[in-house]
């Protein structure tokens, strides 16, 4: 069944800065539920979107799909490529299929839910947004992590949660290895809650929270200590 | 930046359309390196044939009498068949070292782009589609190509300098990424007997790959290795005769993407690449993991 009032913006025909120019006219005032077809790999797909509004990609994006996003609630129904959702304010964005490199980077709020793997530096230097990864994270994920959630399903890769300071990572499968200052942290109850929440957020059932490992800061690199200065 | 495109057919029904596919995936990478552009078709062979691709800057002048002058002076039949600055000069394959030597000697401005039996190299300066077309990429018919385009950063905008580069016989490299140790890896390759035509980086990364398999190495060996002993950042897609491989430096923050169906193996530094291949909703698509070989042979 069709909603209503759904635009719907073919990017084979509309051009990518029209349809990005519509959505900026939007505020907060606006709802409604827009889809965009054959998305084709294009870079900047919804991105700096203000409002509470739902956006439905069909295809793969490439660069920097839905950056910057605040308030919408963006599914891409394929893959993205680099820096999906980047810098996120507020809203919610998920991707059906894989993300590439940095996804959910420097993000500050907002939810972003991937499917699929991420590739690598997934979370870099995220300010509070929740990240949650069905499948698999590459290397360098969560590096100079500030605040926010990482939750991953599967298994992370290399140097996760270096030099970290305050976020919190969730990891159901096996760390390949933690970066500086990274260390695991007991699961406490107020941490189940948390993980329980952010998995229904995400719409995930399936598992359990007795299933993941805690990571976090061990808060030695904060500030220069001579003491520490092999793990710098 | 720079954009790297390749195609890896495994159906052969393809092949008549490989220059086609590959036309169309180069042109989606323009914007990624409006600089300068090139390609490696793998195509036709003939039995006991070698082929050089040559190129000239007066290619008016330098190709007019070549096959008369190079047959007699190698003793034997030489074919040259032009396509604009670029010419594909066929040889007996017992010849091809009497054939360079040749070129070298009395030819000093004609530089010699690929010698194998299938491969053939054309690269130039200008924007991607117009180097495409200068060559008539889309007409090209074979069983895999590789294509690149270039954004300079460590060297030069020359001929010379775009990609791909000549790795051997049959063998050749595109580069997406800046080696930061090229200088030195340079000087130890010339103390070892490599020669090189430019300043480019990619150029030692190609020479260092013949250089291993000289060694005995084979592909698969040698690029595994240039993990060790390359810096720098790097996406390299190579292919052989009969194979294709990629390759990502361990940081892998040079993008790529890769696509395999029954009929193909393909690879783009952007998904917009691959969008119009044959059955691309349906394919396998994923990024290739960082400082792994992936190799493919037929």
């Amino acid at each position: 069944m069709q909603r209503p009032n759904i635009r719907t913006v073919d990017l084979s025909k509309t051009t990518l800065r029209e349809l990005n120019q519509e959505l900026h006219t939007l505020n907060s005032s606006t709802d409604g539920a827009w889809e965009i077809l054959n998305a084709r790999g294009f870079h900047a797909v919804a991105v700096g979107v203000d409002a509470p509004v739902s956006i439905d990609v069909r295809g793969s994006v490439g660069y920097y799909c839905a950056g910057m996003n605040k308030q919408a609630a963006v599914t891409v129904h394929g893959s993205a490529g680099p820096g999906i959702a980047e810098n996120m304010m507020s809203g919610s964005v998920r991707i059906t299929g894989d993300a590439s490199q940095y996804a959910g980077a420097t993000g500050r709020g907002g939810l972003l839910v991937i499917e699929g793997n991420a590739s690598s530096r997934c979370g870099v230097s995220m300010k509070g947004i929740d990240i949650v990864v069905r499948g698999n994270i590459g290397h360098m994920s969560a590096f100079m992590a500030q605040s926010g959630n990482l939750v991953v399903l599967g298994d992370a890769g290399d140097a996760l949660g270096d030099s970290i300071y305050e976020a919190r990572l969730f990891v159901r499968g096996s760390v390949k290895s933690l970066g500086a200052d990274c260390i695991e942290k007991e699961m406490r109850e107020e941490h189940h809650t948390a993980l329980a929440a952010l998995l229904e957020r995400a719409g995930i059932t399936d598992v359990k929270t007795s299933e993941f490992k805690r990571y976090g800061s061990a808060r030695k690199l904060y500030n220069f200590n001579i003491d520490n200065a092999d793990a710098y | 930046m720079c954009g790297i495109v390749g195609l890896f057919l495994k159906d052969k029904a393809l092949e008549p359309k490989l220059g086609a596919l590959t036309a169309e995936m180069l042109g989606t990478m323009c914007d990624r390196g409006p600089d300068s552009a090139g390609f490696a078709v793998y195509g036709d062979s003939a039995k006991g044939k070698a082929k050089l691709t040559l190129q000239s800057p007066r290619p008016d002048v330098d190709f007019a009498d070549l096959e008369k002058s190079l047959g007699k002076a190698i003793g034997a039949d030489a074919t040259i068949n032009v396509k604009s600055t670029h010419a594909v000069l066929l040889v007996p394959d017992d010849k091809v070292d009497a054939a360079k030597s040749v070129l070298r000697a009395s030819h000093p401005s004609i530089r010699i782009m690929a010698t194998g039996s299938t491969i053939e190299i054309y690269k130039e300066v200008g924007y991607p589609t117009e180097v495409s077309k200068a060559f008539d990429l889309a007409k090209m018919k074979g069983t895999h190509a590789i294509g690149h385009t270039r954004m300079a950063t460590e060297s030069a905008v020359t001929t010379m300098g775009s990609h791909p580069f000549s790795t051997g016989f049959d063998q050749c490299l595109v580069h997406n990424g800046s080696l930061s140790n090229h200088n030195n890896l340079r000087r130890q390759l010339i103390h070892d007997g490599m020669t090189f035509e430019t300043q480019n980086d990619t150029e030692v990364g190609a020479a260092y790959i013949t250089w291993r398999m000289n060694q005995g190495m084979n592909l698969g060996e040698a690029l595994t290795k240039s993990l060790d002993d390359l810096d720098g950042f790097f996406t390299f897609v190579v292919g052989t005769k009969n194979g294709f491989g990629v390759l990502r430096d361990p940081i892998a923050c040079k993008p790529a993407v890769m696509a395999e169906t029954d009929q193909y193996v393909a690879f783009g530094s952007e998904y917009r690449a691959l969008v119009n291949l044959p059955g691309i909703e349906q394919a396998k698509v994923w990024e290739p993991e960082p400082a792994t070989v992936y190799f493919w042979e037929r």
